[in-house]
């Protein structure tokens, strides 16, 4: 950082903003650590429902805990073998 | 019948147990029966703090392996006669007791005493688990720092998973001049990460050196701003109102400290 900034008080971001900004990051991840056997019994249940309305390709299957910076988002990636017809 | 608080923090080094030996100090000094326990088997440091260390002879792991009676290994501290402390084994390690212990233990404690303090040790494991077991309130300590704050958070989960709900923040060793220079996390700054009541804020303090050194809690002394702020603190475990900031009346940080600290602005 260049000497004249410091003086003025610019430049550089102070640096409780940098450690709130890190803590924040820091939690969201800590926050949605899920652990891998939660996230195959989830997958499970989630094959069980699927299966009763479509043929499903269970090998196939992604389940994954995405964060970016401002959220966290579930994603599933189920490629579907067939669609039974159902009279509902 | 009394009520047991676990003072806990995640994060080593956060002032766990000056925070115990504090408030359990002052809820004495204002005539409460407190007992304070020291889980920290292994690493025992409550008693140093206290001053006590020369006059342990049984201790917690004595007691829940049925070598002593409960009352035998209670310490008399110099100060208060209604203040005792149940020392940790030094020699042990933390599966030496179990949380089933622990919760018949503080049981039989709050029968008598108005105020159980236990003095979690560091980390998430066994020892952690101990602590909490019997307690049915938590207040986390921590420190503006990334690391503290983070461990703060993890401790706060855990402490609802095992249905300790509403836990307490104490914030130790803030630094108002820093945080001023913008240099240093705030109080809100804290609050609004870990979103949990507030307890009270601890300014770092020289006497609280002096304090440890001498084993003699830095509540017993008047001039000290960090006993100021534990004596706050413990009232307001009390259920007394002591203020809290107030954003819309104070100036800049400095007046919102000296109002948390209980100065009037």
């Amino acid at each position: 950082m260049d000497l004249f900034g410091r003086v003025l008080g610019r430049g550089s971001e102070r640096s409780k903003n940098v450690a709130k900004e890190r803590l924040r990051l820091v939690l969201v991840h800590d926050r949605t650590s899920i652990s891998p056997q939660l996230l195959e019994a989830l997958k499970e249940d989630m094959l069980k429902v699927i299966s009763n309305y479509m043929d499903i390709d269970r090998r196939g299957t992604e389940v994954t805990i995405n964060s970016d910076d401002k959220s966290v988002a579930l994603t599933a990636n189920i490629p579907i073998n067939k669609i039974n017809r159902i009279s509902i | 019948m009394g009520e047991v608080i676990v003072i806990t923090s995640g994060k080593g080094g956060v002032g766990k147990t000056t925070t115990t030996a504090n408030i359990g100090t002052a809820l004495a000094s204002m005539g409460y029966k407190v007992v304070m326990m020291d889980t920290d088997i292994g690493l025992r440091n409550l008693d140093v703090v206290l001053g006590l260390e020369n006059r342990i002879v049984y201790d917690l792991v004595d007691v829940a392996q049925g070598n002593c009676r409960l009352r035998q290994a209670l310490i008399k501290d110099k100060r208060f006669e209604h203040l005792v402390l149940l020392p940790a084994a030094q020699t042990k390690d933390k599966s030496a007791v179990s949380p089933e212990q622990m919760k018949e233990l503080t049981e039989k404690l709050k029968e008598e005493y108005d105020y159980v303090i236990i003095d979690c040790p560091a980390g998430i494991e066994q020892g952690f688990k101990n602590a909490i077991a019997g307690a049915e309130r938590a207040i986390v300590v921590t420190t503006p720092e990334v690391a503290a704050v983070r461990d703060a958070d993890r401790i706060v989960g855990l402490l609802e998973a095992a249905e300790l709900r509403n836990p307490q923040l104490v914030i130790n060793r803030i630094r108002p001049d820093m945080v001023k220079k913008g240099d240093m996390m705030d109080i809100n700054d804290m609050i609004d990460i870990l979103a949990i009541e507030l307890a009270g804020v601890v300014p770092e303090d020289e006497h609280i050196v002096v304090s440890t050194n001498r084993g003699e809690p830095a509540v017993l002394d008047a001039n000290s701003l960090a006993g100021q702020a534990y004596r706050n603190i413990a009232k307001r475990i009390t259920g007394e109102q002591v203020p809290l900031i107030s954003l819309e009346t104070s100036n800049g940080i400095m007046g919102k400290l000296r109002k948390l600290l209980g100065f009037k602005a």
